[in-house]
């Protein structure tokens, strides 16, 4: 037992265990405390994993096992208040993809999967979206940009945006 | 052809077509009634196989015999997990029919799920679609309210729920088996089969493992019936016996170099030029197509002279292809170098190649090392070669690995080497004027970044 969790809170608790009613093993809400845990810091540290996995009857390193696979969950420190995944897939590869994420990276002084100094955005290259009729698209957070040039989407990306979900 | 009337994409453009009162005023809901007083769950199983539906996912497999194949009067639980992890680069039909006629889809998971005594159907949803998300929770929590989804349904003692699971961000979820293992909280490596999901799935129970576009096509069979589904498409061929034909309408996924990218609903069979010229408005730019993908990356490519293939779940193969996919077309303009498709396909694939597999994860990252050398004007004609042989020894056909990733990321290499041959050989000898010939090791670039 953890005499005192630092990172889930009561309501998170209690959200997994509305969750773990839906399957027949606890270890099947591993996906979902990830996703809530990154929801609420944008990054899943050490701590958390050692704490979901108490809270799912796991050891800490199955949690890790699962999360390390995903390449999708920062860990050691949080993406930005805006995470903007750039497709970079064919579709949007022919209408200027790859050039999006360049000039937005040169643009920002990042590279790609970096964050700006400032925590404001994370760029990471995306593999398809599932937007392709927009291409090239951008999901920033919750918020799917459309037919981007470089301009537009630099400026898009300056703009304060609601978490991710 | 006579004129055809999209169904599946009935609701596109209609205000609040996605909340349940606009899909009960335009059918919706009244066939699951139907068949929940009047009909057997092994009646909605003749139905669906007498319709010849296959799945839309990608595979092409006859939906109702995969039905057949869980076990009989098993004591349950029985499974149904709805592969919504749409990730095939070029497809986004899912998302379309989540987005705005959710219901369509959950009428058709509850049939489905009646059908294969199913008691929890699992929605296993890519990470990228929050807006579909948001959208099918909310027609869940509405289809609750209104009694289709809970204990004892309608009084039938049938009682179903739907669940809505998040992926994170991984291509090889959309594998069955993979979806499975990521849905009870592992890593998504697929599984050796046999067994198959339908005798040992989910949580090792009996598992049913439908595409969005499949549940979406159910309901609609259950609406307008088998003959209806039957007159749509390409009917098998009467000579050969194993043909199971190609019925009913598919939402194609057209975009790259069209004027108007977009999904399309046609009868299975319309031919790519007829997409790219009827909904798409024609190559972009008033430009020639070079190629087309047929179905998603992973299909390979067409050249311009077989853009007359008809885009059934049999057309494609005959011209090299792997198949029909998930009918997803990507056009490729004159202009386009297939040295740099080539190159974002293998970039693509050596990105989701999940590891499990030697000839996969090695194969997939050291095309893309050769394609990254070609690119970078350090190619040799034995490079093509090289891919080749890659392309002809990893994959489920080959027998050297366990799910069917690695085949899509060999067609692409096999198609762009076998059809646009002299396209590399040009590219190689122009850019490397002095190293072309050399048959030596040469070590790979350094790849700024390749997983």
């Amino acid at each position: 037992m953890i005499a005192q969790r630092k990172i889930l809170t009561d309501e998170m608790i209690a959200q997994i265990e509305t969750l773990a009613s839906r399957y027949p093993t606890r270890q099947a809400v591993t996906l979902p405390a990830l996703h809530m845990v990154h929801a609420a810091l944008r990054q899943v540290p050490l701590e958390a994993v050692v704490e979901i996995a108490e809270v799912l009857g796991l050891a800490p390193a199955e949690v890790q096992d699962t999360l390390s696979f995903y390449q999708f969950f920062h860990q050691d420190k949080p993406h930005g208040e805006v995470r903007a995944f750039v497709c970079r897939s064919i579709s949007c590869a022919l209408r200027g993809g790859d050039e999006l994420l360049e000039h937005l990276c040169h643009k920002n002084g990042v590279k790609p999967y970096g964050t700006t100094a400032d925590g404001a955005l994370t760029i990471e290259p995306a593999e398809c979206l599932g937007a392709c009729d927009f291409a090239p698209c951008i999901l920033a957070n919750d918020d799917l940009l459309t037919n981007m040039t470089p301009e537009a989407a630099e400026a898009e990306l300056k703009k304060p945006r609601g978490r991710a979900t | 052809m006579p004129a055809f009337k999209p169904v599946l994409l009935e609701a596109v453009g209609v205000p609040n077509g996605h909340l349940l009162a606009s899909y009960k005023s335009r059918g919706g809901y009244a066939p699951l009634e139907r068949v929940l007083a009047e009909k057997q769950p092994v009646d909605v199983v003749d139905m669906v196989k007498a319709s010849g539906l296959r799945g839309r996912g990608g595979a092409g497999f006859s939906t109702g015999l995969k039905w057949t194949f869980l076990p009989k009067d098993h004591p349950g639980p029985i499974y149904l997990c709805v592969n919504a992890d749409e990730s095939e680069p070029g497809t986004f039909n899912n998302r379309i029919l989540m987005e705005d006629d959710p219901h369509q889809v959950i009428e058709g998971i509850i049939l489905s799920s009646f059908a294969t005594r199913a008691c929890t159907a699992y929605i296993y949803l890519r990470y990228e679609y929050p807006r579909s998300w948001h959208r099918l929770q909310a027609a869940i929590d509405e289809a609750y309210a209104a009694g289709y989804l809970g204990k004892n349904i309608r009084g039938t003692g049938f009682s179903l729920d739907i669940y809505l699971h998040r992926g994170a961000a991984a291509y090889i979820c959309g594998e069955e088996t993979g979806l499975i293992e990521s849905l009870e909280g592992k890593r998504a490596w697929p599984r050796i089969k046999p067994p198959f999901p339908a005798i040992e799935g989910l949580f090792r129970k009996p598992t049913v493992v439908n595409n969005i576009e499949t549940m979406a096509c159910v309901a609609q069979i259950a609406r307008r019936g088998v003959e209806w589904f039957k007159s749509i498409g390409v009917p098998a061929d009467p000579n050969n016996p194993r043909d199971p034909g190609s019925y009913g309408p598919k939402l194609y996924c057209l975009s790259g170099h069209v004027e108007k990218p977009g999904c399309y609903e046609a009868p299975l069979g319309i031919t790519a030029r007829q997409l790219i010229d009827e909904f798409g408005g024609g190559v972009w730019k008033g430009r020639k197509a070079k190629a087309v993908i047929p179905g998603g990356i992973s299909m390979g490519l067409m050249t311009e002279s077989e853009l007359d293939t008809p885009l059934d779940f049999a057309g494609p193969g005959k011209v090299g292809c792997l198949g029909l996919g998930t009918a997803a077309v990507v056009v490729i303009d004159d202009q386009t170098s297939i040295v740099d498709v080539l190159h974002n396909s293998c970039r693509f694939f050596a990105h989701e190649s999940c590891g499990q597999c030697t000839p996969c994860r090695e194969g997939t990252s050291w095309s893309l090392r050769m394609l990254e050398r070609i690119k970078a004007g350090k190619g040799r004609l034995k490079d093509l070669d090289l891919l080749a042989e890659i392309g002809s020894t990893m994959g489920m056909m080959p027998g050297s690995t366990i799910c069917g990733l690695a085949d899509g990321a060999a067609w692409p290499i096999k198609n762009a080497i076998n059809k646009f041959r002299s396209e590399f050989e040009d590219h190689i000898k122009r850019t490397n004027p002095t190293g072309w010939m050399v048959t030596e090791p040469v070590p790979a670039l350094q790849i700024v970044e390749a997983h």
